[in-house]
């Protein structure tokens, strides 16, 4: 039996939605199953109205489904706003006593949850757990794995409180056994226990990956949706020997991580909009100055504070063309999170063998949502510090010039003090030693040594991912955190008879045309998906292969499309 | 043995005949020597302005970037390779102006840096503007009439943020200020040291004359360096007499030491190994 499950948890903010979402998240993955899970917050601490929905999928997923098979309501308040998203014969779990909301629908079932929280849980906190196990008893799944889940995720936290979780749980799940016997229509069958896939969101996999390949030093200044990016390295950095510091605002943060690469270490930051702003000026000082530098963008609804818990891809235009002057520059924006994930060993081996800076441009969907991956394999992770120097390579020293000419534009770079050449970097014009200069002559060639550089990258940026290979009339195009939506929607067009493919790009600047474009875009009718106003990724396309796109399908209400969004409006435009 | 030979730079140097920059370069040459560093062992970060050219007049490893961020480039430096002798260096307007709230957070930080501030109390490079230590009333083209406000109080400010170092030194007194710079590479955590810098193109008021007749060394015995209050007093004190020297020191652990990642090596010596990791991955199975 095919298994696509949705549950929104929806309530106030502090009511412990997260903490359901990834305890179910990580026992289906357990089990199997493939889980995908998003997170709907305003921008407040306590109160409001959110939700988290997880899909449960017996294939892989990566992304939302608009209906939900389950709601389950922490909080009165918010059970009528989310009613419309549950599928007609969908089961909603919350507690009568807190709403004045009454249904004779016999898949609205109403659960004292308050009530046997305070009983079983000893604190009115204990809702969630209360209602986690009412849900797995309604989904006809197994109260183990539940328990297991629990004890572990909360062992950290004491005894008391993980016994108070699963006492809690299972007097959930024992009251909807004894008072509604199977009534609900979506079950989950038994998974098969596996422990070695994994549940996790963009901006894990994006630290993960960025310490695997070598990260050594992180600053930065906390801005949703990047601070957990942050957070999860400052949490590593004692076991894992970094440095991670937290800075008085973006542009300490960018020029400390510039400090940091010009003496050699891999270094990063990650903001979003804003804080990318005030880091422009520093990353054409690192352009200038050839300074290896990668920062991580999760884009936010702007302009300005705009909507800052909430996804959009409206900064890519702005990351291809930041700050003043021109040098190169790569501009990366992975799909999902095993993408981010390894894209992450790339932009450091970008910005070391190019000695320039790298952006990788997530978002708030890519960077909050969970997902199951298979595996993330270290061993495909390769490091590549391009032409650094080290002490054992080093003949004489005595005139080094750091920004020598060379055909490729990249010059050897020695690290300043692991030998006794000394090192000069400016951000002024420079000669070839690194001092300032206002020659004609030397400005013409730095500012093509430099330039050159793009010619390389160009050279090696991967092609953009085409699925599925049989060719098809019609082409879906799009970039980063579409990738989930737009793949599900060419299978959902397949099944409704219109072949469709899509092309997913996540190795967007400098631009390759070559590969893809003889193959696949000849006769087929293109259609741009993006999450902004102006479908800015699909303008830069037509400027890079003279190829228009017939349509863009563009969604900027801060929240992330689902499939059948997009294929609905395929259809309408075709 | 290192020489001054050893720090000569063949770089013109593009400073106005005349300029207070020169003394405090040759100070500086002369500290390094006299502190027996290696131009390999240095490295100077400086912003843009007349001061930051500076590191290009001496041989050493030089990061010379953007107006106003010299500190944190400077911190990123030394936490990466703390084995390094890291110095900032910078005007006023770089320092206090474009750079203050990294200023502030520099001291906070008593990263292991030490800050030459060549404060000319005017904007040189950009041809006289007025400038955070511009005197009220000084007259600059952006300030026709008189610039309205007091100046800024750089050590006032340093001491208030418990900067472990602050010292005061004058162009004019090249082997006291010899002397400061040796003693604030030697102090280990944050040292600023805010040069009197006559700007002889610019600044008419704050002449090589006006500060000769007003500076004089907080003495020797007779001061308290690690007397805070005493700091905040002698700090305050600034028209008629203008006290050089060192004002304010206290002793606390360095940025660096407290870093347990760089404990045994620096960061920059430690190998890259991506299978080194499995435990990270664990963690979310
Ligand atoms: C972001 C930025 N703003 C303005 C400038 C122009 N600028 C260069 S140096 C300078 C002021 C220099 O004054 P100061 O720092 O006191 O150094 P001085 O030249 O007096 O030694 C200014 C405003 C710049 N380079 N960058
Ligand atoms: S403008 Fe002033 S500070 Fe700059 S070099 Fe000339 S005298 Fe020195
Ligand atoms: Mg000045």
């Amino acid at each position: 039996m095919a298994v696509d499950i949705s549950i929104r948890i929806t309530g106030q903010a502090g009511q412990g939605i997260q903490s359901i979402s990834s305890i179910m998240g990580k026992v289906f993955t357990r089990q199997g199953y493939y889980v995908f899970i998003i997170q709907d917050a305003e921008s407040r601490i306590r109160g409001g109205h959110n939700f988290d929905q997880v899909r449960i999928k017996d294939k892989p997923v990566l992304a939302i489904h608009a209906q939900a098979n389950y709601l389950i309501c922490l909080d009165g308040k918010t059970v009528e706003q989310d009613l419309p998203v549950l599928t007609p014969n969908g089961v909603m779990i919350y507690d009568g006593s807190q709403t004045r909301f009454e249904s004779d629908n016999p898949n609205h079932f109403s659960i004292p949850l308050e009530q046997i929280a305070l009983e079983a849980g000893q604190k009115k906190i204990m809702v969630n757990a209360v209602a986690t196990g009412a849900a797995f008893a309604l989904m006809g799944f197994d109260l183990r794995p539940l328990l297991d889940r629990l004890a572990e995720e909360f062992a950290g936290k004491g005894q008391e409180i993980a016994a108070h979780n699963q006492s809690s749980a299972s007097a959930g799940y024992r009251y909807v056994r004894e008072n509604f016997r199977g009534r609900a229509a979506d079950q989950i069958p038994p998974g098969v226990f596996a422990k070695q896939k994994l549940l996790i969101n963009g901006s894990q996999a994006m630290a993960l990956g960025a310490i695997c390949a070598g990260l050594k030093f992180y600053s930065g200044y906390p801005m949703s949706p990047s601070t957990p990016i942050m957070e999860f390295v400052a949490a590593a950095a004692q076991d894992h020997h970094i440095i991670c510091e937290p800075a008085e605002d973006e542009i300490a943060a960018v020029n400390m991580v510039i400090g940091a690469g010009f003496a050699g270490v891999r270094a990063m930051t990650a903001t979003s909009g804003g804080g990318f702003c005030l880091m422009t000026e520093a990353l054409g000082l690192a352009g200038m100055t050839e300074t290896p530098l990668v920062i991580v963008v999760a884009q936010r609804p702007g302009p300005s504070t705009g909507l800052p818990t909430r996804t959009e891809q409206g900064d890519l235009r702005f990351a291809m063309h930041a700050a003043h002057g021109e040098f190169p520059r790569a501009v990366l924006a992975p799909g999902h999170a095993a993408q981010a994930f390894y894209l992450m060993a790339r932009a450091f081996n970008l910005a070391e063998r190019y000695q320039t800076p790298v952006i990788v441009l997530g978002d708030q969907h890519l960077n909050d949502s969970y997902c199951t991956v298979d595996e993330l394999d270290l061993n495909r992770m390769t490091i590549d510090r391009g032409k650094v120097v080290f002490d054992d390579q080093i003949a004489s020293v005595k005139d080094y010039k750091r920004y020598v000419w060379q055909e490729s534009g990249i010059s050897p770079r020695i690290l300043p003090g692991l030998s006794e050449a000394v090192v000069y970097a400016d951000s002024d014009e420079h000669t070839d030693a690194g001092h300032i200069t206002e020659s004609s002559e030397v400005r013409n060639q730095m500012v093509r040594k430099r330039m050159r550089k793009l010619a390389g990258m160009r050279q090696e940026m991967g092609s953009p991912e085409i699925y599925p290979s049989q060719r098809a009339a019609l082409v879906l195009l799009g970039w980063g955190s579409l990738y989930g939506a737009m793949k599900e929607a060419v299978e959902l067009l397949q099944q409704d008879g219109i072949p469709a493919q899509m092309c997913h790009f996540s190795q967007i600047y400098p631009f390759t045309a070559q590969a893809f474009h003889r193959k696949i875009l000849k006769k087929s009718r293109i259609l741009a998906v993006e999450n902004n106003y102006s479908g800015q990724f699909a303008d830069f396309f037509t400027q890079e292969t003279g190829r228009a796109v017939c349509h863009k399908i563009l969604k900027y209400d801060g929240r992330p499309f689902a499939p059948r969004e997009i294929v609905d409006q395929v259809k309408e435009k075709m | 043995m290192v020489t001054l030979q050893e720090f000569a730079s063949d770089d013109p140097i593009a400073w106005c005949p005349g300029c207070g920059n020169f003394s405090i370069l040759k100070a500086l040459k002369q500290a390094l020597v006299e502190l027996q560093k290696k131009p390999h062992e240095i490295a100077i970060v400086s912003g843009i302005g007349q001061a930051p050219k500076t590191p290009h007049y001496l041989r050493c490893n030089t990061f010379n970037g953007l107006h106003g961020r010299t500190l944190p480039v400077a911190a990123g430096l030394k936490l990466a390779n703390h084995e390094l002798t890291v110095l900032a260096e910078g005007g006023d307007g770089d320092g206090y102006g474009e750079g203050g709230n990294h200023f502030i957070h520099a001291m906070r930080r008593n990263i292991d840096i030490t800050y030459l501030v060549h404060n000319n109390q005017v904007y040189g490079l950009t041809k006289g503007q007025t400038s955070p230590t511009s005197e009220s009333g000084f007259i600059t083209k952006t300030t026709p009439s008189g610039s309205p406000v007091p100046p800024m109080n750089p050590l006032l400010l340093a001491v208030a943020c418990d900067c472990s170092f602050v010292a005061r030194g004058f162009a004019g007194a090249i082997e006291h200020l010899t002397d400061l710079i040796r003693q604030g590479i030697r102090h280990r955590g944050f040292a600023l040291i805010d040069i009197l810098q006559p700007c002889v193109s610019f600044n008419r008021v704050n002449t090589f004359q006006w500060y000769e007749e007003r500076v004089y060394p907080v003495g020797e015995g007779e001061y308290d360096p690690g007397d805070r209050t005493a700091a905040f007093n002698r700090a305050q004190e600034w028209g008629e007499r203008i006290p050089i020297g060192i004002i304010y020191r206290r002793e606390r652990p360095t940025l660096s030491a407290q870093h347990a990642a760089i404990a045994r090596q620096s960061l920059v010596r430690q190998p890259i190994d991506p299978t080194g990791f499995p435990g990270l991955l664990e963690a979310f199975q």
